[in-house]
């Protein structure tokens, strides 16, 4: 059977600026931010035939392909469940590019959270299922529902908000580092952590990512191709989706341990595949739109036991030179929200080496999606 | 205040709850006769669409909560911060709900001190009426 194992690569990585507020539409920053990722491969527009993205993603494959002058487009998908999905489109190009069903994949996101409405404001989309059981009752922001888990694992493993913090302040960290992240020039103390408003009990402002407007892209080729391009290729060595048995999306609190999330599902596919395993991740990329969903993750992925991720937080761990540097970026806690994809393009600049907060010969990387939702993650190495 | 968007599948919940009955949906094969919840077309265990709405106790434990702040919807920003529940039901601590503790059934959603609630206190369902339609509200046993 053949494998995508280091059968493809990341070419070229392209972003816009990062703002509250950008004047572009969505549809003119999906452009920019996928016109610098080929011009950063040094391949031709009209040579992608594949493309990749979100099913929240606002401008579709047709607006994209003929703005920016692809060719004749043989591979499109997108993948569902929001920020889940972030690392599933590279996996959805890996296995077209290995396949054979396209040479040259684009996958991108381009969304204006920062200016634009939060989506859960929007009462008239309210779905039947699972909404029926949450919304009345108040449950009604992504923060509440990731807040109940929180509760309970906390509850469950002793985890504090000292742990927590302790996430939110090494994204922050790298983020003072990085210049094009929205928090380049604001640090945070504990004093400012620990006094900030609540937005959903247990979770403060802190615990919860920023809202951008920004766009990302990124280039998959074969590893043949990557190797002849203007860059060190960044293999794609691993890459996994989740849907655990049972899960119910966000609100997953009917099956029978709702804090073994999609990560561990999209983990055991994802380490079965690897030549390596998280002992030896030089650095990770873990989605944080909520600082517990770095914890839960941990463990889903095996850097900890189950019930030991908030305590691997401690003494610096996720800092540079810690045990698992994390974010290097600043993440969607400190750098950008942008439903993920800017963790799997600080993935790419680590191994390239051209990190604003580089560890020192990273050669392997992990990148995770969403937790909470069905998920995915891929294991980049140089 | 938002009122449930019922489908298919979730209307009996709703219709028994305007009885003021709390019932979930179970397998009505011979064989199997699990609970499950939220309701679906058929059994995740033994695959039948054969269904029946077993009425519960009622009594149940706090699973675990959150205080939600604004920015809110109107109407929940004006009772804010109240208390969102997950409760596990005595019959089998896998049914979870989402609600809310209040002080009697018709109380708002910020009528019950945020020290009472804890994990694993016990609570008892009770139904109000919003909006036209009848939801499940929990009276904490011991308030």
């Amino acid at each position: 059977m053949s494998t995508l194992k280091d059968a493809t690569a990341i070419a070229g990585i392209g972003q816009t600026e990062f703002a509250r507020r950008l004047g572009d539409s969505e549809k003119k920053l999906a452009c920019r931010a996928i016109l610098a990722a080929l011009d950063d491969a040094g391949i031709s527009p009209s040579e992608v035939d594949g493309f990749a993205s979100y099913t929240m993603e606002e401008t579709d494959e047709v607006e994209v392909a003929k703005s920016i002058g692809a060719g004749d487009v043989t591979f499109f998908g997108k993948v569902g469940f929001g920020g889940g999905g972030s690392c599933a489109t590279i996996a959805h190009l890996a296995a077209a590019v290995a396949t054979g069903q396209a040479n040259v994949g684009v996958a991108w996101r381009s969304r204006k959270r920062g200016s634009g409405p939060r989506p859960w404001t929007n009462t008239t989309v309210q779905l039947p299922t699972p909404a029926q059981w949450t919304r009345p009752f108040g449950l009604l922001r992504p923060a509440d529902e990731i807040g109940m888990l929180a509760r309970r694992y906390m509850h469950e493993y002793g985890a504090t908000r000292d742990h927590l913090f302790n996430v939110a302040l090494a994204c922050r960290n790298r983020a003072n580092q990085n210049p094009a992240a929205i928090m380049y020039e604001r640090p945070l103390t504990r004093d400012m952590y620990m006094t900030s408003r609540w937005i959903s009990e247990p979770l403060c402002l802190f615990d919860n990512c920023l809202e951008t407007d920004g766009a990302l892209a990124c280039v998959i080729v074969s590893a043949e191709r990557a190797r002849d391009c203007r860059h060190k290729p960044v293999y794609v060595h691993s890459a996994a989706q989740g849907l655990p048995a049972q899960h119910h999306g966000m609100v997953n609190y009917w099956n029978d341990d709702p804090l073994t999330g999609p990560a561990w599902t999209a983990a055991r596919h994802l380490w079965k595949q690897a030549d390596f395993g998280p002992q030896d991740v030089d650095v990770a990329q873990i989605y944080d739109a909520f600082t517990p969903l770095v914890p839960l993750s941990l463990e889903g992925y095996g850097f900890c036991g189950r019930g030991e991720g908030a305590a691997f937080t401690e003494g610096g761990a996720l800092e540079i030179g810690g045990r698992l540097p994390l974010n290097t970026g600043g993440g969607g806690l400190s750098e950008a929200y942008v439903h993920g994809f800017n963790l799997i393009n600080e993935g790419v600049k680590q191994l390239r080496g051209t990190s604003t907060a580089q560890v020192p010969d990273a050669a392997t990387c992990l990148v995770t999606a969403g937790e909470g939702v069905p998920t995915s993650a891929v294991l980049l190495r140089s | 205040m938002l009122t449930p968007v019922t489908d298919d599948d979730g209307a009996p919940f709703w219709e028994y709850a305007a009885r003021g009955e709390l019932r979930v949906q179970a397998c009505a094969a011979p064989d199997c006769g699990r609970l499950r919840f939220p309701p679906r077309p058929c059994c995740p265990h033994c695959q039948s669409f054969d269904s029946e709405w077993r009425r519960m106790s009622g009594r149940g434990r706090i699973w675990s909560y959150v205080f939600p702040h604004p920015p809110l919807l109107p109407e929940y920003a004006a009772q804010a911060p109240y208390n969102a529940v997950v409760v596990e039901l005595a019959e089998d601590p896998l049914i979870r709900l989402v609600g809310n503790v209040v002080a009697d059934p018709d109380a708002p959603l910020d009528s019950v001190a945020p020290e009472r609630l804890r994990i694993g206190a016990r609570v008892q369902v009770a139904f109000t009426e919003t909006d036209g339609v009848t939801v499940p509200r929990w009276l904490l046993e011991r308030p």
